[in-house]
């Protein structure tokens, strides 16, 4: 059940869910990460601290440097839990989208 | 614009629900609509490669929708919503199912219970939709059924990324 909660929490703000979209294309360093952000840099290492705690990153000092890179299988847990259903829900609403913008208009057309 | 809609997705375990919030660049009657007329609804309702098919809806309080939710290779699987609370332009509230296709529940899937809210500021709608649920464990299963019907087609580019990032390793 340990598991299940840490996942709930790490996923359930989404500025860790972009900090976690950004890792999958490579390993950063908080500065780096934070660069990718509006909000305030130590804003930015709290969310990656709580990724760490819930074991979804780890960290790896490379010289003066500390890259945070993504866990894969953990990120798979949370593919299986989550990432299945919003993405359900973004298509979905995508499609929504594509309809209001045709019946807008077809209204403005009468 | 279209990428500065919110979207926000999240998983409450102590209530047992999942939030989903998402604002529509139209206006609230035409948001209404496109969730409560059928034809509109045919239009949007399934997730790709699906496709769905009303056969009834009856828009009211102990009202029903019933659609089949049809796959790529034809096979249906019937669905329904039972109305449990409507306010016009404000507020949609059902329990699904799935059932056979006269609407008859069965209980290979836990009930969902569903309430969308529906707000306009300035021509942007937003709908909060939330599933209550009666235990956790059933939002496990939903998502594991997600998987079985093939819903995962969406999730393909993850899926190549996390493999791309394992060969790396």
């Amino acid at each position: 059940m340990k598991l299940r909660r840490d996942i709930f929490q790490a996923i359930s703000d989404p500025t860790r869910r972009a900090i976690l979209v950004l890792l999958t294309s490579q390993s950063m360093t908080a500065g780096a990460i934070a660069e990718n952000f509006d909000a305030a840099r130590p804003t930015i290492s709290k969310h990656i601290q709580i990724l760490n705690e819930c074991d979804l990153v780890d960290a790896n000092q490379q010289g003066r440097e500390i890259y945070y890179e993504l866990k894969v299988e953990k990120m798979k847990e949370i593919d299986k839990w989550l990432e299945q259903f919003r993405a359900i829900w973004e298509n979905r609403f995508n499609q929504l989208d594509n309809l209001l913008e045709t019946l807008k208009n077809k209204n403005n057309e009468e | 614009m279209k990428s500065n809609l919110l979207f926000n997705f999240s998983v409450n375990k102590e209530n047992k629900t999942i939030n989903i919030q998402r604002e529509f660049n139209a206006n609230l009657e035409l948001v209404w609509k496109a969730w409560t007329e059928p034809e509109l609804l045919n239009q949007w309702w399934a997730p790709k490669p699906y496709h769905i098919v009303t056969k009834t809806l009856d828009l009211e309080i102990g009202g029903m929708w019933l659609y089949a939710m049809v796959s790529p290779e034809n096979e249906k699987t019937w669905c329904k919503a039972d109305y449990k609370g409507i306010e016009i332009n404000k507020l949609l509230s059902w329990l699904d199912a799935f059932c056979d296709e006269n609407g008859n529940e069965n209980t290979i899937k836990p009930r969902s219970l569903w309430t969308n809210i529906f707000t306009e500021k300035n021509d942007i709608t937003l709908v909060d939709v939330t599933l209550k649920h009666d235990k956790l464990e059933d939002i496990e299963t939903l998502i594991k059924m997600g998987f079985k019907e093939g819903f995962g087609m969406a999730l393909l580019n993850l899926d190549q990324l996390l493999l791309t990032k394992n060969k790396k390793q």
